[in-house]
């Protein structure tokens, strides 16, 4: 079978020594970890390396041997390369050895206890110790949904990825260290670090308790029993702007939580999770050896949508307090509401005549309309009677943008609600009528075929019904159909406004959605160092010599975009809407009131 | 490295490459014909014509730069995203199979398929509109039935090659993968 050499390309230009690294026996392969120099006492080298195992749970061995000769070929050093090889057993003894200035090495193995005599191929695979090691290797989703141990099994790169990741304290000792051991990695001229990070670390410690604390103070006002009277919950329940809010403080809670979230079940409860974002999180548990976490990805993400979302909020209120644009709102949003309802008495006026020609019932016509014009009588008064502290409200709710982008957004939806608040009430009142009367044509018209509706077995039956039973509803349904078209009517047409404001408050809240779930912070990740975030790898075949093994060099190949986006969304708070065109139809004909954006905290069915 | 003319399915002359790295390595491309001048020119002439009378009709200069603006942006993308320059298909024994498709603006996107998943590699039969046309196909095993296929990924899709560059481009393949130690899970390989 052919051997695979996993050869890091920092170890290229290495003093001659002995290969550090792991042997996977099932994929005949060498991952090559580090080299170690001379001189060494081989006791300590074994006592080194099994302290190491013990810590990374990592089975690092010596593998072979690694000569690096600037002269040529030095038989001495050979034979003693060998006998190297009976010091450290291990079953097959590699020897790398590079003349000069080379790119071609030749690479050899010794067989103790060969069961082959034949020579077996040798690949050398060259691969960039600290991408790989930092990098976090993504199953495709679709195995992620498999059980983890045959996903484990059918990667072996993830085994190679697993080896580098996880033996990151063989990489903490560099050259400068005085120790019996002397290796060569890629830290092995100083062990990187930034000042920045390192602050910024000490720094959200107390940072993070600061955060806890204020969070708990305001979930405990949150929570009071003051706020569950009646009235005041349900206006929380029906404002979007609250439930942003609560979502927006969940996250902060995320943030703030210095323990990592221990277990699935914690981080399933603190946090409403769709499915998707459930199972990256559950493979993702199972390769919890990565030094970059999902879980420090979903909390980056957070911090960073946050961040921006707060950002572009202080920027729209600091455009809008210019200028006093806000007054100018303001000072609009009187004549605005004035002219929506001149508009919708014109209309009602229409539809009191002869509305696109069709002759209406002149009574209920006049019945109907006189109540809706009624009701946006009070409605304009009620208005008026709040205009001079209009401005006033605007100036403070306005003040609430710099919670975020969405915070405005919401305000903005729920302004909307408030002023088209008659429209839906008109709505209400239409469906209401025009479901009665469709409910009671529909009992009639059995009546008529001599069957009933039996409550008790949901079926129909038939059934005898005496003469005035049948003569009265004969009646009733003469007069229910004929007054059809002025219900109908005006039932389409409050029907249509109500959509039409449905859907702006639906384009606007998937807006927020989109501000709310986008990963930007793996966005930016993939875009600046798109190691991290590996969906695999790409093999590049180097210049090859006859004679010596195949040279290739591994890789990284990156997630693309659309991948990142669909790993690492942030989970939201509201569905999409669950009825399909059929049902809505159906619905919409049967004169049901619909309500198209169910959020998750509801009742679900 | 040998290089032989065969024609794709729609009659275009392609060139298959053969290179052989070492015993267990070998690399098969296929290249697709370059965009053609006569072509750019015509489509460009086309929308240049078609924004010309736009703006003899509505007098409005924006219409041309519009147009010119269009045409650039479209011809970026083509070669970005559409343009397939060559394909080409990396087989390494015992590690797995490369797929790489480089664009006519130097992108190149690779998917790499471990040994480990891949069943088989074959030819398959499609039928396409009034045709019915052959191309190369990896099989991958599924994990829970180790009689069936949980993937077909098609190879050479752009470039359309005809049955007798596929007998060549699957000789080659089989020749590798012949030399994998059967598995307990292949039963009957070939």
């Amino acid at each position: 079978m052919v051997l695979k050499v996993f050869f890091p390309s920092c170890c290229s230009s290495a003093e001659s020594g002995i290969l550090v690294g792991r042997w996977l026996s099932e994929q005949n392969s060498a991952v090559v970890l580090a080299v170690l120099h001379f001189p060494f006492i081989p006791v300590q080298v074994k006592q080194y390396l099994s302290e190491v195992q013990r810590v990374t749970k990592v089975s690092v061995s010596v593998l072979g041997s690694w000569s690096n000769s600037k002269q040529e070929k030095e038989e001495s050093l050979s034979e003693f390369l060998e006998d190297l090889g009976t010091i450290f057993s291990h079953e097959p003894w590699i020897q790398i050895s590079k003349e000069g200035d080379s790119k071609f090495w030749s690479c050899s193995t010794l067989q103790k206890h060969s069961t082959s005599p034949k020579e077996e191929e040798i690949i050398l695979v060259y691969y960039d110790q600290r991408k790989v090691m930092l990098s976090h290797l993504h199953p495709p989703l679709d195995t992620a949904a498999s059980t983890d141990h045959e996903a484990k099994d059918a990667s072996k790169l993830s085994a190679i990825f697993d080896t580098v990741a996880k033996s990151t304290v063989l990489f903490m000792t560099d050259r400068y260290d005085d120790g019996p051991i002397k290796l060569t990695h890629w830290q092995s001229d100083g062990v990187e670090a930034s000042i920045i990070v390192e602050l910024l670390k000490q720094a959200s410690v107390p940072a993070c308790m600061l955060l806890t604390f204020l969070l708990s103070l305001i979930s405990g006002i949150c929570r009071s029993r003051v706020l569950k009277f009646w009235p005041l919950s349900f206006l929380w329940s029906k404002l979007s702007t609250c439930e942003q809010l609560g979502h927006r403080l969940q996250h902060l809670q995320v943030i703030s939580s210095n323990k990592k979230a221990q277990n699935q079940a914690q981080l399933m409860r603190s946090s409403s999770i769709p499915m998707k974002v459930n199972r990256s999180l559950h493979c993702a548990s199972s390769l919890s050896w990565c030094p970059w976490d999902i879980k420090d990805a979903v909390k980056a993400n957070i911090f960073v949508s946050l961040l921006i979302d707060v950002a572009l909020g202080i920027l729209l209120m600091s455009w809008l307090y210019r200028k006093n644009r806000i007054g100018h709102l303001a000072d609009t949003l009187i004549p605005v509401a004035d002219h929506v309802a001149e508009e919708l008495q014109d209309l009602l006026q229409w539809l009191m005549g002869a509305p696109a020609g069709l002759k209406m019932n002149r009574a209920l016509d006049q019945v109907l309309g006189r109540f809706f014009l009624y009701h946006i009588h009070l409605w304009i008064s009620y208005i008026h009677l709040m205009s001079p502290f209009i401005e006033m409200i605007l100036w403070y709710v306005g003040l609430s943008a710099c919670l975020g982008l969405t915070v405005a957004l919401c305000i903005l939806s729920d302004v909307i609600a408030l002023l088209t608040f008659h429209i839906y009430c008109f709505y209400v009142y239409g469906a209401r009528l025009y479901c009665l009367k469709i409910y009671g044509l529909s009992s009639l018209w059995r009546l008529f075929r001599g069957k009933k509706w039996n409550v008790l077995r949901q079926r129909v039956d038939s059934c005898s019904y005496d003469l005035d039973q049948l003569f009265i509803g004969t009646l009733l349904f003469t007069i229910l159909l004929f007054l059809l078209p002025t219900t109908a009517l005006y039932y389409l047409v409050f029907t249509l406004l109500r959509l039409l404001v449905v859907i702006v408050q639906g384009l606007i809240h998937l807006l927020v959605d989109l501000i709310d779930s986008l990963p930007l912070y793996s966005i930016i990740l993939r875009l600046c160092r798109s190691y991290r975030l590996a969906a695999g790898v790409k093999f590049r075949v180097l210049e090859q010599q006859d004679g010596k093994p195949l040279r290739l060099l591994m890789q990284i190949n990156p997630l693309s975009y659309g991948s990142v986006v669909q790993t690492y969304r942030l989970p939201t708070y509201s569905c999409y809407p669950k009825d399909s065109w059929t049902s809505l139809c159906k619905k919409l004909f049967l004169g049901e009131l619909i309500y198209p954006w169910k959020h998750k905290g509801e009742k679900q069915d | 490295m040998a290089e032989r003319w065969f024609r794709s399915a729609s009659g275009a002359p392609i060139a298959l490459r053969r290179r052989q790295h070492s015993a267990c390595c070998r690399e098969l491309s296929v290249r697709c014909p370059r965009l053609q001048l006569r072509s750019l020119s015509a489509v460009t002439s086309a929308v240049w014509l078609a924004a010309y009378g736009l703006f003899a009709l509505s007098e409005n200069s924006m219409v041309l730069s519009a147009a010119i603006f269009i045409t650039l942006i479209g011809l970026i993308i083509y070669l970005h995203f559409v343009k397939i320059d060559q394909e080409s298909l990396l087989v390494i024994g015992s590690l797995g199979i490369q797929v790489t498709s480089s664009y006519a603006s130097g992108k190149e996107s690779t998917t790499f398929i471990e040994m480990s998943q891949v069943k088989d590699v074959v030819i398959n039969e499609a039928i396409h509109m009034q045709e019915v046309i052959y191309y190369l196909c990896i099989l991958l095993w599924d994990p829970g039935d180790p009689e069936g296929v949980s993937e077909v990924v098609p190879l050479f899709q752009s470039s359309k090659p005809r049955l007798d560059c596929l007998i060549e481009v699957y000789k080659s393949c089989q020749e590798i993968l012949e030399q994998r130690k059967p598995t307990p899970q292949a039963s009957g390989i070939k």
